[in-house]
């Protein structure tokens, strides 16, 4: 650190032998630079420098999309994408966290909508613009090809969009590396929501299900069962037959 | 990749596997399932809310005199974040008034705002990080619900029940049973998609504690499929459905007659605290992991502080079966980046087995958790020394993946359980050739504020549903059965509170209870530094947090944070 020496935190404290326990890397956060250990996450390196995050975490395990990050590395010229959660830092990493991509979703009517391809073109009309770049497969932290959803969007394939996207955390960085400034997140959750509505396979076994709650089928037993006290009660548990 | 260390006792595990494989396939228990006593036994010594300080009365509130896991104790004997008298003249002028306020934007909160719209009522939803961001986005197993033929609601009730050591409320194990199948329709009304056979019918796994097979899942992403379901569903109604984020509840207010209010949020950019005027409430705030009980790692998203307890007991809510903490059996312990992490449920109901360092079963794969968590601690105590040792100092056992495949064919693993198999893969891990090591993390909060089948408190105008309120779990919660609780109580509470808040009526808003609560802390004599809710959890090291806490005079920027002993502890070791 030009001229000024930063001493070894406490957090980081010498062991018998005067070696560190944890080695360290250099990274900068935000413009910021800081020793974190080297097989930190980027989120516990920036909580490591003593920042609290407030935007930028939620679940911490890789399934919010809270957490998207942009990073350098040092004499590679390429943007890197990942999410802070599940990224390791390395040595020289220069990074900003992005906890927010500014966009528009389309307000629709579910009910309203048919599964096609006339639905995205009216919500998400800048869909069509993909140029089939690929930018989007390369922002993907989830390594999901991305612009092939969008392209099975743009059919109006919308089993397909739903297939490829079903893995999408929504955490927005294709959003943001689209040279076509498509929102393909949202693409992929009206793609699952009308694949749910319109295209699943219907279930004759919840059908009946559900008519024999209407007529009460079940209300004799449970009226018994809540009848019974602790220990026939737990006979009865411990009697019961296992479906293998 | 796994490091040399642990080649021998991996290659044991590749040994027993032919043998273990015959056994899955008899169709017989692979491991003879424990007996009442045997249940006993292992609970009363080895899971962690048996250790002997694990517990302690708490000295005041609606609860007092009752054993409470310590935490919770000293969570509840804590001061308020806010000066009532300071708050007094904004009390007068709410910055928000709403008809319905939900605090919490999981998924219970959401399921309330949307059951309420239909209703009639407008919502307000305040949450404490972004909307979805809790811990029904991370659900991955599956949801229980007695869809199939071979199966009924009321067996259901009978496995629920058994599961909570028969001590679960009945009437909401009615509830949470009764409704399930119709949760199922009406998520896939709006547009969840379920997992299903070739003709149509659901698929329907077995979870631990289950006389049937009866999960309904998403592949292993449930949490995350149901959960931007609803928060898309609640962003197409933004006329009828406000949220705020960002800015976490930290108190409730009353009224002079001592019906819930609304309550003070606290805006996390700003630091102001804010007044919102409500004619019902819910608090739909979720689990209390990043407490980090017992030094535990967590599989809870960062904001699962248990605030909404803390919140209710001030204002006099009672509370039910806060002795008792979920751990989950299967928390990843290498590599280390992921300690914590959770390995869903699913995992052993499609034929997953915890094996000791020998290769060798110990326990039935798919015992309620609290026997599946206690066997596995005793697996791995000094008594059996059976554990496999990490370098980072965990101790844990396998968890056979691989045996997967082989019963369901190539490729089921990859397509069942992506969310795993990629959580693996970055560590270059294919637990489809290899094992993963795993220990209890904790995981769920079993308790909470008590309930009726109408979601109503003790307090009247205050509702409670999903993982914050007690009584439908009893001290164990069983798989799936939590995303079907905040899917059913979510809906009933945004049901009945809006039915409450066409009527009521609402005097001037107050903050009495929290002065009362402040002197009764005085009167027992209780002292503490802690400020609670807690909010979020800090991961700083703590050589930076005493620096921080140098600051003179003035309460500390987000002093809750940086005060908060609880989580602490653990100095930042938990963080994933
Ligand atoms: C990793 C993981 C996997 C799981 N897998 C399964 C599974 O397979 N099957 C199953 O049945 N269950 C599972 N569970 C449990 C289940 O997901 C949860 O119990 C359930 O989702 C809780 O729903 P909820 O709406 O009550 O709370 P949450 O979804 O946690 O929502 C609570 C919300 O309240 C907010 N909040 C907290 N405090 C405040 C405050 N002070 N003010 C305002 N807002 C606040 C939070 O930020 C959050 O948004 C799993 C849990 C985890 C963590
Ligand atoms: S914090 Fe949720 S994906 Fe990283």
């Amino acid at each position: 650190m030009g001229g000024v020496r930063q001493t070894e935190s406490a957090s980081n404290p010498a062991d018998d032998q005067g070696q560190p326990r944890t080695r360290m890397v250099t990274i900068s956060i935000m413009g910021k630079r800081a020793q974190v250990p080297e097989d930190a996450t980027i989120m516990r390196a920036i909580e490591h420098s003593g920042q609290q995050i407030i935007r930028g975490a939620g679940c911490r395990e890789g399934f919010c999309g809270a957490c998207g990050t942009l990073y350098r590395l040092p004499g590679d010229y390429r943007i890197h994408t990942g999410l802070a959660c599940t990224t390791l830092v390395r040595e020289g990493m220069s990074l900003s966290q992005i906890p927010s991509v500014p966009l528009e979703k389309a307000v629709y009517d579910l009910e309203q909508l048919s599964p096609d391809v006339d639905c995205i073109k009216r919500l998400y009309p800048a869909t069509f613009r993909c140029v089939a770049c690929g930018t989007c497969n390369k922002a993907c932290p989830q390594g999901l090809q991305v612009m092939d959803y969008i392209q099975a969007a743009m059919r109006g394939d919308i089993a397909e969009l739903m297939e490829l996207s079903y893995d999408c955390v929504a955490c927005g960085l294709c959003a943001l590396r689209c040279p076509a400034e498509i929102i393909q997140h949202k693409v992929g959750i009206l793609g699952k929501r009308l694949y749910g509505r319109y295209l699943r396979k219907e279930s004759p076994e919840l059908d009946a299900r559900l008519q024999e709650l209407k007529a009460g089928r079940f209300d004799g037993e449970y009226a018994e069962l809540m009848s019974l006290g602790g220990e026939a009660l737990s006979d009865r548990y411990y009697a019961r037959d296992m479906e293998q | 990749m796994y490091p040399d260390y642990l080649k021998a006792s991996l290659e044991k595990v590749d040994q027993t596997r032919p043998r273990r494989l015959e056994l899955a396939k008899s169709g017989k228990p692979v491991y003879p399932p424990m007996n009442a006593a045997e249940r006993e036994d292992v609970l009363s010594k080895f899971h962690p809310d048996s250790a002997a300080d694990a517990r302690r009365p708490i000295r005041i509130g609606p609860n007092q005199g009752e054993t409470l896991t310590t935490e919770i104790s000293e969570l509840l004997e804590a001061h308020s974040m806010v000066d009532p008298a300071r708050m007094a003249p904004h009390l007068a002028k709410p910055d928000y008034e709403t008809d319905l306020l939900i605090i919490g934007g999981g998924g219970a909160g959401c399921w309330a705002a949307i059951t309420a719209m239909k209703n009639g009522i407008n919502s307000l939803i305040a949450t404490k990080l972004r909307l979805g961001d809790a811990n029904s986005m991370m659900s991955e197993g599956g949801m229980q619900a007695a869809v199939s033929p071979t199966d009924s609601p009321a067996r259901h009730y009978l496995d629920a029940i058994g599961g909570g050591h028969f001590d679960n409320k009945p009437e909401l194990v009615r509830a949470l049973t009764e409704d399930g199948p119709d949760v199922v329709r009406a998520l896939e009304n709006l547009g969840v998609m379920w997992d299903k056979m070739e003709d149509g019918s659901l698929q329907v796994l077995h979870g631990g504690g289950t006389s049937r097979r009866r999960m309904v899942s998403c592949r292993d992403y449930i949490g995350a499929i149901i959960m931007r379901t609803l928060m898309d569903e609640v962003e197409n109604h933004p006329d009828k459905i406000s949220v705020r984020e960002f800015e976490p509840a930290v108190e409730l207010l009353l009224d002079d007659q001592g019906r819930c209010a609304g309550a003070i949020l606290y805006s996390l950019d700003t630091e102001q605290f804010l007044v919102v005027r409500a004619k019902a409430t819910v608090i739909a705030t979720g689990g209390f992991g990043r407490l980090h009980i017992r030094g535990f790692a967590t599989t809870n998203h960062y904001g699962a502080t248990g605030d909404g307890l803390v919140m209710a007991y001030r204002a006099g809510a009672n509370l039910r079966f806060m002795d008792s903490v979920q751990y989950h059996p299967t928390g990843a312990i290498y590599p280390e980046q992921i300690a914590g992490f959770l390995i869903t449920e699913k995992i052993r109901g499609a034929g997953g087995q915890p094996l000791n360092k020998h290769g060798e079963l110990f326990v039935f794969p798919r015992e309620p958790r609290d026997v599946e968590s206690a066997a596995i601690i005793r697996e791995c105590a000094a008594e059996r020394g059976n554990g496999v040792d990490t370098a980072a100092g965990r101790t844990g056992v396998w968890l056979d993946s691989p045996i997967i495949d082989q019963i369901h064919g190539e490729g089921y693993t990859r397509h069942q359980f992506p969310g795993m198999c990629r959580a693996f893969d970055r560590y270059g891990i294919d637990i489809t050739k290899r094992p993963m090591l795993i220990y209890p993390s904790l995981h769920y909060q079993n308790g909470g504020i008590e309930i009726n089948e109408r979601c109503e408190t003790n307090i009247p105008g205050l509702f409670v549903a999903g993982e914050a309120s007690g009584g439908v779990h009893g001290r164990n919660r069983l798989m799936g059965n939590s995303v079907l609780d905040y899917n059913v109580f979510g809906r009933r509470a945004g049901k009945y509170a809006s039915e409450y808040a066409k009527s009521a009526r609402l005097g001037s808003l107050s903050l009495a209870h929290v002065t009362a609560y402040a002197r009764e802390m005085v009167d027992a004599g209780i002292e503490s530094d802690l400020t609670s809710p807690v909010i979020l959890p800090s991961y700083t090291p703590e050589d930076v947090r005493l620096q921080q806490m140098a600051r003179l005079g003035n309460i500390p920027a987000r002093h809750s944070l940086l005060r908060s002993r609880i989580g602490c502890g653990c100095g930042g070791k938990e963080a994933k």
